[in-house]
């Protein structure tokens, strides 16, 4: 079987001031590793922005991130109001960020749709009232 | 090539192991073992921290001396602006390069006036060029080492553009080639530094074979001599006064004040540095045209080999930007004709140069950060340093990579010393049993 380094972190809403440090560790631990510096900067794109829907939207998430020779995974399940319209949700523009949070540089409705741009493969679960998963993965090669 | 020249050097003989540099090093270059320190070449980016805390000056910054120009038949001292903001507040520069010609150099050439031209060129790249957004500015030495070796990603936001010190040497030589008639090789050009990156540039610039500059001399070591120069001067001198913006760039914010984009900061000191880096590989900068990044936390004057107060010294810079900055030196017509002409351009890809990962080949790679991660859950995680690395993942990392034995951590010697006392301890009260009872057994 292959070899798989599998970390998890712990991921607060609306904590801006540590939003980001899961995708920053994560690219550290990536770029140990010897990825290709291009698929480092997609995983920490995507991550970074998954890292702060939960910021924005949800009470809590645990990121699940699992790094194999040849896929690199992040699985951030959260606890949150879910998101009605994932098709919407998906289009680019379309954000529900307050103006505060706008103001802040967050939620200009890029979130998803930048996810799906920089991984290789994206799926989004949610329940309404529950919460999301979101699941990403890129391809090493 | 990189990682094989750095600019500072640890003296064995001095060094008595205190960890000062370990603990400041932002890249964690440095390890104490046997009570000396050493360097992890890959990692070092001449940042100069190092030098700047070794209480016994172990820690050599290697730039030139006055004998190593002595080939040369013409000098010229080229001072980085930040020099002028190490004297009083009544030495002017044009007095200070009155004196820089009076202690032995055969002329002088002002780098403030070249930032100036430098940020000229500047503008004109941020408003005519596409490339990717925000560009990063490229004159701190550590900076760009820094991104070259922690954000390869980044490299193409590096601008371009040549720096004020290379620019100031080329002409400074191409005005005494034809004023003396010399060769360009019989010039020296000199630059007086503010720290030993600067020194890594001239040795390898980027983007090129050569630098212009033939070598560099610490302001720490030049300035007793000049102090004591301008301290008998009458304060007259023939140099005309030091105009112009380009005054202000050895302070955080200094090139970001001569660019009329609104979308430009400036940010100061290798921790602040790392976040914005952070955000811009992240996409979170998209908006921003320009950032000015310095190492140092106050930028040049308050380089590792200045000499005052860097806070007071940004005082003074400030000063002479409102007395003398707001009369142009350069002709902006002008020197937009020369960016035409590709004067201020730099050409070429710069090299990543990537910190060894745990091992080349993916799978091991992968094994061996398991392996890390389990040995940081063994340690206490307080980073003491005691055992020579300087955080506790550091030595995790430095036990998979067999740098060290994972005892060498006092907290895991000590667990298993206690664990070997309690097996020596039930030993003994087994064997102290047995031969009781076989006491017994013989006198009964
Ligand atoms: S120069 Fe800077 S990066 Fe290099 S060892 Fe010293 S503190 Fe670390
Ligand atoms: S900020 Fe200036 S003095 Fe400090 S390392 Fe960079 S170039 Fe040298």
């Amino acid at each position: 079987m292959d070899n798989t380094f599998l970390q998890t972190f712990k991921i607060q809403g609306g904590n801006i001031y540590n939003a980001g440090k899961a995708s920053t560790e994560i690219k550290a631990i990536l770029k140990q590793l010897g990825i290709n510096a291009r698929i480092v900067r997609r995983v920490a794109i995507a991550s970074y922005e998954a890292e702060m829907n939960v910021v924005m939207y949800a009470k809590q998430a645990t990121l699940t991130f699992e790094v194999s020779p040849s896929q690199i995974s992040i699985i951030v399940d959260d606890e949150g109001p879910g998101i009605p319209d994932v098709s919407l949700a998906m289009q680019e523009g379309f954000s529900t960020a307050t103006r505060e949070m706008r103001e802040m540089g967050f939620g200009a409705g890029m979130g998803l749709p930048n996810i799906k741009k920089n991984s290789d493969y994206l799926k989004i679960e949610s329940v309404i009232g529950k919460g999301t998963k979101v699941i990403i993965t890129l391809n090493v090669n | 090539m990189h990682g094989e020249f750095h600019t500072i050097k640890f003296v064995d003989d001095l060094c008595d192991g205190h960890m000062h540099c370990m603990r400041v090093c932002p890249t964690q270059a440095i390890r104490v073992r046997n009570q000396k320190a050493s360097l992890l070449d890959d990692r070092c980016i001449d940042c100069g921290e190092c030098v700047r805390v070794c209480p016994n000056n172990a820690i050599i910054a290697m730039t030139s001396s006055f004998k190593d120009f002595s080939k040369f038949k013409y000098t010229i001292a080229l001072p980085s602006p930040a020099f002028y903001a190490q004297f009083g507040k009544d030495t002017t520069p044009s007095l200070i390069l009155e004196s820089l010609k009076k202690i032995g150099f055969n002329d002088v050439y002002d780098v403030a006036c070249a930032s100036e031209a430098v940020s000229i060129a500047i503008q004109e790249y941020l408003d005519t060029n596409k490339s990717p957004r925000p560009l990063i500015s490229s004159f701190c030495p550590a900076i760009v080492q820094l991104i070259q070796i922690r954000y390869p990603n980044l490299l193409d936001h590096l601008i371009p553009i040549e720096s004020p010190m290379e620019i100031a040497a080329r002409e400074a030589k191409n005005l005494k080639m034809k004023e003396t008639g010399l060769k360009a090789s019989e010039i020296g050009a000199i630059y007086i530094t503010p720290c030993p990156a600067k020194m890594l540039s001239i040795k390898n610039p980027l983007r090129k074979k050569h630098s212009f500059i033939d070598g560099a001399i610490a302001m720490r070591d030049i300035y007793p001599t000049l102090l004591q120069t301008i301290s008998q001067s009458n304060g007259n001198h023939d140099i005309k006064d030091i105009q112009g913006l380009g005054l202000g760039w050895p302070i955080v914010g200094g090139q970001v004040a001569c660019l009329k984009a609104e979308d430009c900061f400036a940010v100061g000191g290798l921790t602040d540095t790392v976040r914005i880096l952070e955000d811009i590989e992240n996409d979170r900068l998209k908006d921003i045209q320009y950032v000015e990044c310095h190492s140092c936390p106050t930028a040049c004057v308050g380089g590792t080999l200045t000499v005052e107060n860097p806070y007071i010294a940004r005082g003074r810079v400030l000063r002479m930007v409102e007395k003398y900055g707001l009369i142009p030196c350069q002709n902006r017509e002008k020197i937009r004709g020369l960016y035409q002409k590709n004067f201020f351009s730099l050409i070429g890809k710069i090299s990543p140069h990537p910190v060894q990962p745990l091992d080349e080949e993916i799978s091991r790679a992968i094994e061996k950060m398991q392996k890390k991660q389990d040995i940081h859950d063994k340690l206490p995680k307080i980073d003491c340093g005691a055992c020579g690395s300087p955080t506790c993942l550091a030595f995790a990392e430095d036990v998979v990579l067999e740098r060290v034995m994972l005892d060498d951590c006092i907290f895991v010697a000590i667990k298993k010393f206690e664990k070997l006392s309690s097996d020596l301890l039930e030993t003994v009260l087994r064997h102290s049993e047995k031969i009781n009872s076989n006491i017994k057994m013989i006198t009964s």
